[in-house]
């Protein structure tokens, strides 16, 4: 049965800002290999939800176990867990002192205690993934946007995850690279990776995910498939939500 | 729906080319206008007016041979450069046995072309520390001696720029790291550690270096066990290092805070532990933003070894007042001075120019080209 435990489980999972109550009551599981979009108003606390499953925010309330591990105070335990989690964020945050091939194999070299020249190897084969490996010797800050996420794309990559999340990675972005790098991530949800992305790319959401969660104050309003969700949504909310979002 | 046009991207261009020459620069930066031409023509009447007298005193008449008498009949319309002539070496070495003055010349010697070469980047490697550690152990053995047949020559005795030298290097080498740790210390998670920084911080830079070098030198002593003395030298080095620490440490602290948080989080999301994360991304990228005020704080830390002299030794300012003891030479303190004054500036002047081009080679790549 162990194939089908859920590879992340929130259980009553809350979380505070200070006095601002972020996540309430959050329950979600994810199975193996399962993509989930999650989408909803700004503060509704997405980013938040996904930014908890590898500890870059503590949650204070109940019960979040990622890959079998629950995530607790032990640093040990969450060393381990960023190793299996891959992160992607809104606004790319590569290493500018470091090239785009020493922004790849920092972590193989110092976390995954790879030598070099293995390190440099399964680089270029990341940046080959996202069509980039050109650009190794470059500085992240001589690439266009859509370069740069790509290269955040493939530094994730390089520690072999077993879950990629994504944070907002198309909003900083101009119009124009906005699909070379949602073709990157449908290239990747294609292999079989757990995938939760924040976004509102309907279209990447409409074709990619296994479930779209719509988030609102904190709270998870509506589960749902991907055709249902944009067809049939089950809440008033998220009909609002939709409407808005997709009148132009 | 009429077929779409063409886009054809107009051939870029150089830009006009800017007019060259000497009369068209004057025209663009000296006379543009009544009120540029009118500050133009005050500062060369200034100049004229003071650099023809300025040029007849240094230069012109004055004496550049140790000649005393010579000195004393060319009065005040000329220079004694023969003060620094008669003097140097014990403006330079200060009281430092005569005839083992060789030992500083090559102690600073050495001691300078470590730092020269430690400037170089390439260099930034682990042999360096050994390096350093080597010198360092040279220059006290030229220095102290009872070694090697070298006569024993007590620290009391050390002065002028050998002094200066070595209490600027060693306590800006020390302060640097210590400082770094406070700077982190006092953005730590643990109230302990962060409290300890920060009361560390304040108290040093709430007192001046004066009172430091007085603690050091007069009170410390007081508080050691009965007949144990540390040398003063080694009390003064760590007051130096205290206090250069201190300020060093809220300049790095500057640089930590300007470092985005998202840095942070990209490093923790790869499973990079603290140190790494600090080692790696966090430091490198936070010390080169500060690399203008770092340098300030060690210009400032290089000059400050000269309030040593209230703690009786006698470093390069302290050396030119036993110089100037002499009271055949006593009246041509304002040539010493001068000559002291362009030691420190050559010092100073080659760190600035230092930072200007590491801060330009550290920046590789980190900006937009």
């Amino acid at each position: 049965m162990q194939a089908q435990a859920p590879i992340i489980e929130f259980a009553k999972v809350n979380k505070w800002f200070g006095e601002f109550h972020v996540l309430r009551d959050i329950d979600l599981s994810v199975a193996r290999g399962e993509r989930i979009v999650i989408c909803g108003p700004s503060g509704s606390g997405k980013s938040t939800l996904i930014r908890c499953i590898n500890r870059l925010e503590e949650h204070q309330e109940g019960r979040l176990v990622v890959d079998g591990v629950e995530l607790t105070d032990d640093l040990k335990a969450i060393e381990a867990i960023r190793r299996s989690v891959g992160m992607v964020f809104q606004q790319f945050n590569l290493f500018p002192h470091l090239t785009v091939l020493e922004n790849l194999t920092l972590a193989p070299m110092w976390v995954g205690r790879m030598s070099q020249k293995d390190a440099e190897e399964r680089a270029l084969q990341q940046l080959t993934r996202v069509q980039i490996a050109e650009q190794a010797k470059k500085y992240p800050l001589q690439l266009s946007g859509g370069q740069q996420q790509r290269v955040a794309i493939a530094r994730a990559l390089c520690l072999t995850p077993k879950i990629m999340l994504f944070d907002e990675p198309t909003s900083a972005l101009d119009p124009e690279m906005i699909n070379e790098v949602l073709d990157v991530m449908t290239e990747l949800a294609k292999q079989g990776i757990t995938m939760l992305c924040v976004t509102h790319e309907m279209g990447f959401a409409r074709s990619v995910a296994d479930r779209v969660i719509f988030m609102d104050h904190g709270q998870i309003v509506e589960e749902n498939s991907p055709a249902e969700f944009f067809s049939h949504p089950k809440s008033e909310r998220t009909r609002d939500f939709l409407s808005k979002i997709l009148a132009h | 729906m009429s077929a779409a046009a063409v886009f054809a991207p107009i051939q870029s261009r150089p830009p006009p080319m800017a007019v060259e020459g000497v009369w068209p620069w004057l025209r663009r930066n000296l006379f543009d206008g009544w009120r540029n031409t009118l500050a133009t023509i005050v500062v060369l009447a200034l100049l004229a007016y003071c650099l023809p007298p300025l040029f007849e005193w240094a230069v012109w008449n004055a004496v550049a041979r140790p000649d005393n008498a010579a000195c004393r009949a060319v009065g005040p319309i000329g220079a004694c450069w023969g003060v620094v002539a008669e003097k140097y070496r014990l403006i330079l070495f200060g009281r430092y046995p005569y005839s083992e003055q060789w030992r500083p010349l090559v102690a600073c010697l050495l001691m300078i072309a470590l730092i020269v070469a430690s400037c170089y980047r390439p260099f930034w490697r682990r042999w360096l520390i050994g390096a350093w550690i080597a010198v360092l152990a040279a220059f006290f053995v030229l220095m102290y001696g009872d070694v090697f047949g070298l006569s024993v020559v007590e620290t009391e005795r050390w002065g002028g720029f050998p002094l200066t030298l070595m209490l600027s290097t060693l306590s800006i080498v020390m302060a640097f790291p210590l400082s770094i740790l406070v700077a982190l210390g006092r953005r730590s998670h643990m109230p302990f550690i962060r409290t300890i920084c920060v009361v560390y911080v304040e108290l040093i830079r709430g007192v001046p270096l004066i009172s430091v070098l007085f603690m050091a030198s007069f009170m410390f002593p007081l508080f050691m066990p009965h007949g144990m003395t540390i040398d003063v030298l080694i009390r003064i080095l760590v007051g130096f290092t205290l206090f250069t620490a201190a300020y060093l440490a809220e300049v790095v602290r500057g640089g930590l805070q300007a470092l985005p948080k998202g840095q942070i989080e990209a490093a923790q999301s790869l499973g990079l532990t603290y140190w790494q994360t600090t080692r790696k991304i966090v430091l490198p990228q936070a010390l080169r933003l500060v690399v203008p005020a770092i340098m300030n704080t060690f210009i400032g830390a290089f000059k400050d070894t000269s309030l040593v002299t209230i703690v009786s030794m006698y470093d390069l300012t302290g050396a030119l007042q036993l110089a100037l003891g002499d009271s055949n030479w006593r009246k041509f303190f304002l040539e010493g001075q001068l000559f002291v004054a362009a030691v420190y500036f050559v010092c100073c002047f080659a760190m600035s120019r230092y930072s200007r081009w590491i801060e330009r080679h550290l920046n590789v790549g980190t900006r937009r080209q």
